[in-house]
């Protein structure tokens, strides 16, 4: 409980530099939202009306501390584009992109773990070598680049699957299903790679450990040996690994997203950073960069509760 | 073991000699090939407007017809130069800030390192994303950009070295004789934390180039008319169903230069790890 507390306490600084610099990137920004919104030949009323709404004429300090104190009571301002709220806007684009992420995340597993299994079993052998050099080839691959080559081969080629768009689950689960498919692989791919080698690395680890070899010499068949005494060791880094992907997953959404017009989180941030919605921008911002740190927390913590060495003594 | 033998090993493994050999031909094509080859990236070519791969056009021409090969021999520089720039800047500014930071210890440390977290703290893409947004995209503001994102993973790892080798005896003889904190570490804690901080550099290039891609994809990174391979994917992907070789050629660009480096970095670090065994 006391290392959760100082984890918690130790979070705070970082939270204010993350709103911090929120603030300042988008304050830096050199045009004016109001000409964006109103065009150049705008109604000079209009425009000063508009400047008190949004305190743009305030001093830097000012304006940060004045937003800042919004924040803390959950108000980001409202979209310069929409006029609606941004907590909501980004609120309602977290849904998809978690929908997303979750399948990505399955996508991964599915692909990485028996992968590595595998691989490390038959270590240095021609599994291992193919598996670890296609793993390496998913890391090395552009994320919307794979997304691009699935469209043109099942959306294009094969028309299989829609090849943008998104559909609500609970109205339409079948569209919603076939509008998943591809960027679920376009993200999951990365993740996968950086997984499969992970379990790898982890069960030939395990699999030299003396507890191993014992099983092996009682006599117990191989197979069960590897599913059954290694995977439950070995995934224990794995599942930092995951968390932390969880984490990363919420920059790569930015990427298929907006290659896929998938209207979550990462495409609400592309589309307002070129809409000059500065609400909007800093919003999104601040509620990816805020989950991202309480999901690396999540894992760290999780991972003292699954691995009992880690635990503080008492 | 001599530098020369260090070589010698890499390149007696399949991988790594791979890797060597993409991440040469890059740097071969990034430097020669514009030169060398008869068409500019800017040139038009209006009788042959998404021209497919031909005698004349090897890769294909683009809607203005302009020869998709000059285009990623081109690209390759501008790839090159952001993620070499952005790593060297990274490291020229991140490398002492850990250094100090882990020798110096104290506040010095808390204050250099939680601000490194504050960096952290953001996904890579969308901390250059908002740094491109703010300054405006530009081929410096994409550089600077991609240099944030890995300025406080070198200082992480330089701070690293620092905490481990200031309580060397070496380093304390160092201090007892009177040496100040500057000596020491340029003297005695910079080249012993070398090699660990190349290998995540070469690591780093590979993430870099992926990165710069992916803003230049999104139309925030380098601007047309001059030609990356993301912004040449960005133009690509409004004629999928016409020009297969406009969205095809330029990602395996991508995707065989990052491969290069990250069988590279690999091999450097099964390197040093088994020096350090």
């Amino acid at each position: 409980m006391r290392m959760v507390s100082f984890r918690l306490l130790s979070l705070l600084p970082v939270l204010f530099g993350i709103c911090l610099l929120s603030f300042v990137l988008l304050a830096l920004v050199p045009g004016d939202p109001v000409t964006a919104m109103l065009g150049l030949e705008a109604d000079p009323a209009a425009i000063v009306a508009l400047r008190a709404k949004y305190a743009l004429d305030d001093p830097l300090p000012l304006r940060f501390l004045a937003w800042f104190g919004h924040v803390l009571t959950g108000d980001l301002g409202r979209s310069i584009q929409t006029g609606r709220p941004v907590l909501a806007t980004v609120a309602a684009a977290l849904v998809p992109t978690l929908q997303l992420g979750a399948a990505a995340t399955i996508v991964s597993l599915l692909i990485a773990i028996p992968a590595g299994i595998v691989a490390a079993a038959r270590r240095n052998g021609a599994a291992d070598f193919i598996a670890s050099f296609i793993a390496l080839c998913g890391l090395s691959l552009p994320s919307f680049w794979l997304g691009i080559l699935l469209i043109l081969g099942f959306s294009i080629a094969l028309p299989l699957l829609p090849s943008s768009g998104y559909a609500p689950f609970l109205s339409a689960p079948g569209a919603a299903f076939a509008h998943l498919v591809l960027p679920a692989i376009t993200l999951g791919a990365a993740m996968a790679a950086a997984t499969m080698r992970m379990t790898r690395a982890a069960m030939i680890e395990v699999l030299s450990a003396d507890y191993i070899r014992t099983a092996r010499a009682k006599g117990m068949p191989r197979g069960r040996v590897v599913w059954h005494h290694a995977l439950r060791n070995a995934l224990l880094p794995v599942t930092t690994l995951v968390g932390l992907q969880m984490g990363q997953l919420l920059g790569g959404v930015v990427i298929t997203e907006s290659v896929f017009s998938w209207p979550g989180i990462g495409k609400l941030t592309v589309d307002a950073i070129f809409a000059r919605d500065y609400p909007v921008v800093q919003g999104s911002i601040l509620v990816t960069a805020t989950l991202f740190v309480l999901i690396n927390l999540v894992t760290d913590l999780l991972y003292t509760v699954l691995d009992p060495r880690l635990r503080p003594r008492r | 073991m001599t530098a020369r033998s260090h070589w010698w090993q890499l390149l007696s493994e399949p991988r790594s000699l791979l890797g060597v050999v993409l991440v040469g031909l890059v740097v071969v094509a990034a430097l020669l090939g514009p030169t060398l080859y008869p068409y500019g990236p800017d040139t038009p070519d209006f009788l042959a407007t998404l021209a497919a791969p031909s005698a004349a056009h090897p890769l294909g021409t683009d809607d203005l017809g302009r020869d998709v090969l000059a285009r990623i021999l081109y690209g390759a520089r501008i790839s090159l130069m952001v993620g070499l720039g952005s790593v060297v800047a990274a490291f020229v500014l991140g490398a002492p800030i850990g250094l100090v930071a882990g020798y110096a210890g104290g506040w010095t440390d808390g204050v250099l390192m939680r601000c490194m977290d504050v960096l952290l703290a953001f996904p890579g893409i969308l901390l250059a994303l908002g740094i491109t947004a703010a300054l405006g995209a530009s081929l410096p503001v994409t550089v600077a950009a991609i240099a944030l994102v890995n300025l406080p993973v070198l200082a992480r790892i330089a701070r690293g070295q620092a905490l481990a080798l200031r309580t060397l005896d070496f380093v304390t003889a160092e201090r007892a004789l009177g040496f100040g904190g500057a000596t020491i570490l340029c003297r005695s804690i910079l080249p012993n934390a070398l090699s660990p901080l190349l290998v995540q550099a070469s690591v780093l290039l590979a993430s870099s180039i992926i990165t710069e891609s992916y803003l230049s994809f999104l139309g925030l990174g380098v601007q047309p008319p001059t030609p990356s391979w993301g912004n040449m994917l960005h133009d690509a992907v409004g004629f999928l169903d016409q020009a297969v070789w406009l969205a095809c050629f330029p990602g395996m660009a991508i995707f065989l230069t990052v491969l290069g480096f990250n069988l590279l970095g690999d091999g450097l670090r099964d390197r040093l790890d088994a020096r350090d065994r």
